[in-house]
């Protein structure tokens, strides 16, 4: 459980092309450059998820 | 030498710098310990917290050199300078899973680098010696780069000069680094860490908001940056665009993978991860260190608001300093400047203390003075920070860059062989330290020829029957787990083991 949650950003960070496209934009950024960045936090959010689930505070 | 200084930015400049040498004097004193002691000196006596380590780590890993060369290639290329972004996605989860379990078995044992620990794994020491090579090689090289970093915007302050002056200030800041570093060692760059990442995040915060209000927004940035792109696409033949060709896509995936499976087996990670306090405030920092990434996402594209205001320059490094004369004011340029050069000294001086503590612990101990003393070994360990730290200058006084340039990316091929041996070791011991040595000697080859281009060095090369190009460090690394794996099945693995299960274990237990 733990390890696919940790998997899950890593293969959505590396499935290019699913984000390999211009559109749609956001605030003027094509999808590739939004869609990236957006993933940071989310990877972000699934490590909390395991950290939490490890019983960290 | 200085009749086109630019005094306003210089004495911004000047004034930071200067403070941050007197925090690298007085760091001795901080958390204070005995720093005639390697686990003080070159450790920090492992007391960072999780904030600390938050700073420390973030200096560390996203080096000056990153904001020179990402928005280096977006500029010369687009999307594909973006790998930066899924490396450092990457690079979390694999924290998150394996170095707590390092950093518990390091504590458990007193180790101090990978060396240490493979030998206590595999009791071979010429895996060791394997392991501590490696590092320290692919070490100088990446120092080096942090002074190109320095001198980029030494030279945007309007420095100028012949022959050994040109250098001038870049030495003089070198040394004092060196000075400070060898007399505090690794609480130097944790305390330094808090200004430089503090300067970065407001000068890259600054650049996102008042660029694009100047060019007209993100849309204009990135229209305007896919039209040049596309002029110099066609003028060099070569894909360059806002998306990824096709044919660059599997080089984009294999470096983003590489990249993140060697950025942690360099002394200067094991350094910067392994001096903090807990593998609780590891876990922490897992999901705390991603907002540098952001930050990286962010000045990458800082290439494409360079094309979109025109900045045309020769060496596509000098377009972030470029970038930040044309669009501000003078003092805020010079700010911009002093947070990338602090931003340099904080890897440098970790990266020393990295290579200095491997060469003490896994080449002097094992294979020339067996009998050296804790305080000794200390001694040797400051001795050769200021070694590393000299030879990475004249490498960049007497050699062109592109040398270094290089240097770097073939390190990165090589540093990926040693992960079997270090990461791998952590969850099993059932590959012998024989077959791993035998691996690695085979991926170093391998990656090193795979490199040799006809005109320069090259990081991908087609895989045989595949149809796709990879990055070299990982086609090696395949030949490398599987010729470690056969072996393995076929040899004895009779040699010692000084670890046992439960000393990778901290207080959290990880199932």
């Amino acid at each position: 459980m733990k390890n696919i949650l940790l998997a899950i950003p890593c293969l959505l960070a590396i499935a290019v092309p699913l984000y390999n496209s211009d559109s749609p934009r956001l605030f003027g950024f094509p999808f590739f450059y939004w869609a990236l960045f957006a993933l940071v936090p989310v990877s972000a959010l699934f490590i909390y998820a395991v950290f939490r689930l490890d019983g960290g505070k | 030498m200085i009749d086109h200084l630019n005094w306003t930015a210089t004495s911004v400049f000047a004034v930071f710098f200067l403070g941050v040498t007197v925090l690298g004097f007085v760091a001795g004193r901080w958390r204070r310990g005995d720093l005639n002691s390697l686990h003080e000196w070159g450790l920090g006596g492992r007391r960072f917290g999780a904030w600390v380590s938050w700073f420390l780590i973030g200096g560390d890993l996203y080096t000056a050199y990153t904001v020179i060369a990402v928005p280096a290639v977006v500029y010369a290329v687009g999307a594909y300078g973006l790998f930066a972004v899924p490396y450092t996605i990457l690079i979390y989860p694999l924290l998150y899973a394996t170095f707590p379990r390092l950093w518990a078995v390091t504590r458990a044992k007193h180790y101090l680098t990978a060396g240490d620990y493979v030998y206590g794994r595999y009791g071979n020491r010429w895996l060791e010696l394997a392991v501590a090579v490696t590092g320290i090689v692919a070490t100088m090289p990446y120092i080096a780069l942090q002074l190109v970093g320095m001198e980029k915007v030494i030279g945007a302050l309007g420095f100028e000069g012949t022959g050994w002056l040109s250098h001038l200030p870049l030495s003089i800041a070198f040394v004092i680094l060196a000075i400070y570093t060898y007399q505090s060692g690794l609480r130097a760059p944790a305390l330094i860490a808090f200004v430089k990442d503090i300067m970065i995040y407001i000068f890259v915060i600054a650049a996102i908001i008042v660029v694009p209000m100047k060019l007209g927004g993100y849309g204009a940035v990135f229209d305007a940056a896919a039209a040049a792109l596309a002029k110099k696409a066609a003028l060099t033949g070569k894909p360059a665009g806002l998306e990824l060709q096709p044919a660059q896509i599997m080089p984009f995936i294999t470096l983003a993978i590489g990249s993140a499976m060697a950025l942690f087996m360099y002394p200067h990670s094991m350094t910067g991860i392994l001096s903090a306090s807990s593998g609780t405030a590891i876990r922490k920092n897992a999901f705390m260190l991603p907002a540098y990434s952001l930050v990286l996402g962010l000045i990458a594209i800082m290439g494409y608001m360079a094309l979109a205001a025109g900045i045309e320059v020769q060496d596509p490094q000098d377009v972030v300093p470029a970038l930040f004369a044309k669009m501000f004011p003078a003092w805020f340029a010079g700010f911009a400047y002093a947070g990338i050069a602090i931003g340099a000294l904080v890897p440098a001086a970790i990266m020393s203390i990295g290579a200095a503590n491997t060469f003490t612990r896994n080449i002097w101990r094992p294979f020339v003075d067996s009998g050296i003393g804790p305080r000794e070994e200390a001694d040797l360990a400051k001795l050769m920070s200021l070694i590393v730290k000299v030879g990475a200058l004249i490498v960049i006084l007497v050699m062109p860059t592109k040398f270094a340039l290089d240097l770097q990316l073939l390190g990165g091929v090589w540093m990926i062989q040693i992960f079997p041996a270090v990461i791998f070791g952590l969850f099993t011991r059932w590959f012998s330290g024989w077959a791993l040595l035998v691996g690695w000697a085979l991926g170093m080859v391998t990656g090193t020829l795979l490199s040799a281009g006809v005109a320069s060095w090259t990081p991908v090369h087609a895989v045989f029957g595949l149809g796709f190009s990879a990055y070299n460090g990982l086609i090696a690394l395949v030949l490398n787990v599987g010729v470690a794996g056969i072996l393995s099945a076929l040899l004895p693995n009779r040699a010692p083991d000084e670890t046992v299960a439960t000393d990778y274990e901290d207080e959290v237990v990880t199932a």
